[in-house]
Order: C-alpha cells, then structure tokens, then sequence
C-alpha cells in the first residue's frame, strides 16, 4: 500500500508539475538574460558572461528557489487540502480505528515522492531556464551562440550543482512536511480548510526563503 | 461485550458526558439514542478510541482499552469495523480497493484469496459487480452497503455505526438497519450504533441507551420503550406532531395499541 500511494504521489507530483515549471523556468531564463545584457551594456566585461552569469544564476538560485516557491503553491496547497478534507470527510479516523498508522501512511510517501520528484524536477528547470538564457540572447541577436556557449562553458564549479541539490532536497522537505502538517491538524469546515490551505503555501513559502538565506551563507558565505 | 464506566468527558470547559456507565451487550443490536447535542457522537468516539475520556475506562471484554499496549491494541482494533456518517469510502480508490484496504494493510492473504473475500463482502450487502465502480459514481444508499462491506471484511468481533441511516430514503434505512442486524446475528457480533432515527429504535433495538444532556437518561429495549413512563425517553420518541396524534389517539383508545 505505501508504495502504491508513494508512486501515486510521484506521478501527481513530478509529472503534474512538469509543464508549470518547464514553462516558468524557461522565461526566467530569458528574462534574466535579457536584464543582465542590458545591465552589462557599456561595461568592460566580456559578452561571453552572459552564459556563464545565467548557468551560475539558474544552478545555484533561481531554478531551484523559483521552483519550490511554485511547487509550495501547488503541491504544498494540494497536500494540505487533501489530507484537511481526508481529515473532515473522517477518512483519517475510519484509519485509525482500522489501527493505521495515518501520520506515516499519509505523510511518509508524500515525503518520499517530493523527496525523489522535486530534485529532478529542479533539475529540469534549470536546463530549461539556461535554455531560455540562450534562446533570448541569440534570437534577439544580442550574442552569437558562441559566445552564449563559452560562457556557458567557463569557470564552471561542480559544487554549485551540489548546492542546488542541497537546496531542492531540503525545500522539498520544507514544503511537504508543512503542507502535511497544515492538513492533518485541520480543524472546522470548508473555510479552515482553505485557511489551512493558505497557511501552507505562505509559511512554506517563508521557510524556504529562510532556509535558502541560511544555506547561502553556510554554503558560499 | 462492551462496557463503560463511569465516562466524562470535557472539551476546554464544556462537559459533554457526565459519567457514563453502560454495558454494550455481545450477539444485539446496541443503540445509542438522544437528541442533538446529548452527547452520542462523543461517547461513540471513545468507544472506538477516537477520543480519550477525560476520566473512565472502556472495557472490551475483559480488556481495559485505554491501558492496552501498542500490539494489544492492533489486535483490538483489528476486530473493530466501523460504518461511519459520511461513509468514509475513500475517493482515489475503487469500491474493490476500499474494501480490500483493511486486508492490503494487516494481512498476509493471497490476491485470490483478498479477491474472495471482497466478492463475498460485497454479494452480502447486494452490491455485486460495483467492484471497479468509484465512491463518487455510486447513490448514498450503495455508498453505505459498501461502508458495511468494508467494515465486516475483516470479520470483526466488534461493529460501530454512526448514523447509519442518516440522509437515506426510509426504505433504505430500513433496508440498512435489516443488514446490520443480521450480520450481527450472523457472526455474533457486539455492535452499536449511534441513531436517533424512530424506526431503528422501534424495529432493531435490542439495547438501547438513551443519552441525555451528557446523562444516561433510560435503558431498556425495543419492547420496552412504549411501555416506559420515563419522560425524556417519551418527548425523545413521540417528538413529531404525526406521533403524537398517534399516542392520543391510542390513549383515547383506552391506551390500546398504537
């Protein structure tokens, strides 16, 4: 049962909540690069930065952070009120008293689907969002696709993937066990559900902020 | 056989059940009975360990509930079923998977064997061939023989409803109070239910507890309830004005039968 419910939970989480995150990270990747090329303009720097300032950006920041902050949106919500209405239409009780163990059936494979699903699916946001650094910088003629990849290519730092890593594995944490919290502790009817639901997202979202201030300074302070 | 003793219980300052003491007959229909608010869904919820009461003790048969060690109380709890108000079936899963769901999580039976048992379950309630129909795609009415279903699958010593025959059509609660007391009968079983519907009370109550304001207020059975001179049990009963016509026109009768 728990590795049904766990694949179940994969499925709902990974490949539910490919197409916002290809499609957010892909403009966030151009919209960065089309900043920084405006931003770089008239300076000495060399127009070959450009990929490399959107791989770093992306790999260490926003791909990850960005990310997260949607899936706490939709996962962290769609968590709480699913577990919140398990809690009101008494499916935790009928559990209990069936002598489950409802904190672990319902929390345990959430937590182990966002643990497995959300890093890969970092992973695809921060191909895609270097994808669309290089999409606007070439197309609108900005850099030649050399100079794109050459940046792309230099003082590449492998850790800087482990950090991202690092990152999505602890929001995934962060954003499912407060979501899983937020549900199972429900209280009241429809309107507690969707403040539980709220309460969720926000305070997820706050987490994750904190946390990624704390892992920047640990990590490249 | 199931037994209160001396039950209160207290959310912040609100007693809600003022010392309870009941004993929960084995092989008969037991009834909670009592208006809204007596206190009926609390006292339930403790029998089955949804609730601790804030002082008293739970017996099952010679087992003090609320002191059993946490493999004494998978076994206790592995004899319980329990048909809930809302039914409780869950969404994401078929008819088939919500009954077979107490087997998938504590046994160790064979596909054809778990199989067996569902189509048995379900032929018992007259349900066949819904096996791989959603909650949602079924009446009320089915949703609560598949509750039934579910709750007897593992064959339980002990079943619990809630306000079985809530939002039913009478012909179906009636249908629904039929099955409960024959699998009772069946498999003597120790089972209770929580209802303040007049037909259970007059056709399935071997055992009746009346709740009142948190008290026990009458106990007795089917037979005995017209016959009571107890005035909380007479207002709870004859409560509707159609009733009431009924009782004075039997009573101008020379108190003959209703």
């Amino acid at each position: 049962m728990y590795y049904k419910e766990t694949i179940r939970q994969m499925y709902d989480i990974g490949v539910g909540s490919l197409m916002i995150i290809v499609v957010v990270s892909l403009f966030i990747g151009a919209v960065t690069a089309v900043q920084f090329t405006y931003q770089l303009q008239g300076t000495a720097i060399p127009s070959y930065y450009i990929g490399y300032i959107v791989r770093d950006m992306m790999i260490i920041e926003l791909a990850v952070t960005f990310s997260c902050i949607i899936l706490t949106g939709k996962v962290g919500s769609n968590i709480a009120s699913e577990i919140g209405g398990m809690r009101q239409k008494e499916h935790i009780d009928a559990m209990e008293i069936m002598g489950v163990n409802t904190a672990s059936f319902l929390v345990l494979p959430k937590l182990l689907a966002a643990l497995l699903m959300i890093p890969l699916l970092v992973s695809v946001a921060a191909v895609v969002s270097i994808g669309g650094g290089y999409f606007a910088s070439t197309y609108s003629g900005n850099y030649s696709h050399e100079e794109f990849v050459e940046g792309l290519r230099s003082f590449f730092i492998p850790w800087n993937v482990m950090i991202m890593y690092i990152k999505a594995f602890t929001f995934a944490y962060i954003l499912t066990s407060i979501a899983c919290y937020q549900g199972y502790f429900v209280k009241g009817g429809s309107i507690e559900l969707g403040q539980a639901s709220t309460r969720a997202v926000v305070y997820g979202i706050i987490c994750i902020l904190i946390a990624d201030y704390i892992i920047a300074v640990l990590l490249t302070g | 056989m199931i037994r209160a003793e001396g039950i209160f219980k207290s959310f912040d300052h609100n007693e809600v059940l003022k010392g309870i003491d009941f004993t929960f007959e084995a092989s008969k229909t037991n009834l909670i009975i009592g208006k809204s608010g007596a206190g009926k869904t609390v006292l339930l919820k403790i029998l089955v360990g949804l609730f601790q009461p804030t002082t008293g003790k739970i017996w099952y048969d010679d087992k003090d509930f609320f002191q059993l060690n946490k493999a004494e109380l998978l076994k206790i709890r592995m004899q319980v079923g329990m048909l809930f108000q809302g039914n409780a079936l869950f969404d994401s899963m078929t008819v088939e998977e919500n009954i077979r769901f107490p087997m998938d999580m504590f046994t160790r039976m064979t596909e054809g064997e778990k199989r067996k048992r569902v189509d048995y379950c379900l032929e018992r309630v007259s349900m066949e061939g819904i096996n791989n129909k959603f909650p949602s795609e079924i009446s009320g009415g089915m949703q609560k023989r598949v509750g039934i279903a579910r709750a007897i699958v593992l064959k339980p010593k002990y079943l619990f409803a809630d306000e079985p025959n809530s939002g039913l059509d009478p012909k179906t609660a009636i249908t629904i109070d039929a099955l409960l007391t024959d699998i009772t009968d069946e498999n003597k079983i120790t089972t209770i239910i929580n209802t303040h519907d007049m037909n259970s009370v007059m056709e399935i109550g071997d055992n009746i507890c009346l709740l009142h304001l948190g008290k026990l207020a009458w106990q007795g059975n089917k037979d005995e309830v017209l016959e009571s001179d107890n005035e909380i049990l007479q207002d709870f009963i004859f409560a509707s004005p159609f009733l009431q016509k009924l009782k004075s026109r039997a009573l101008s009768n020379g108190g003959g039968s209703l």
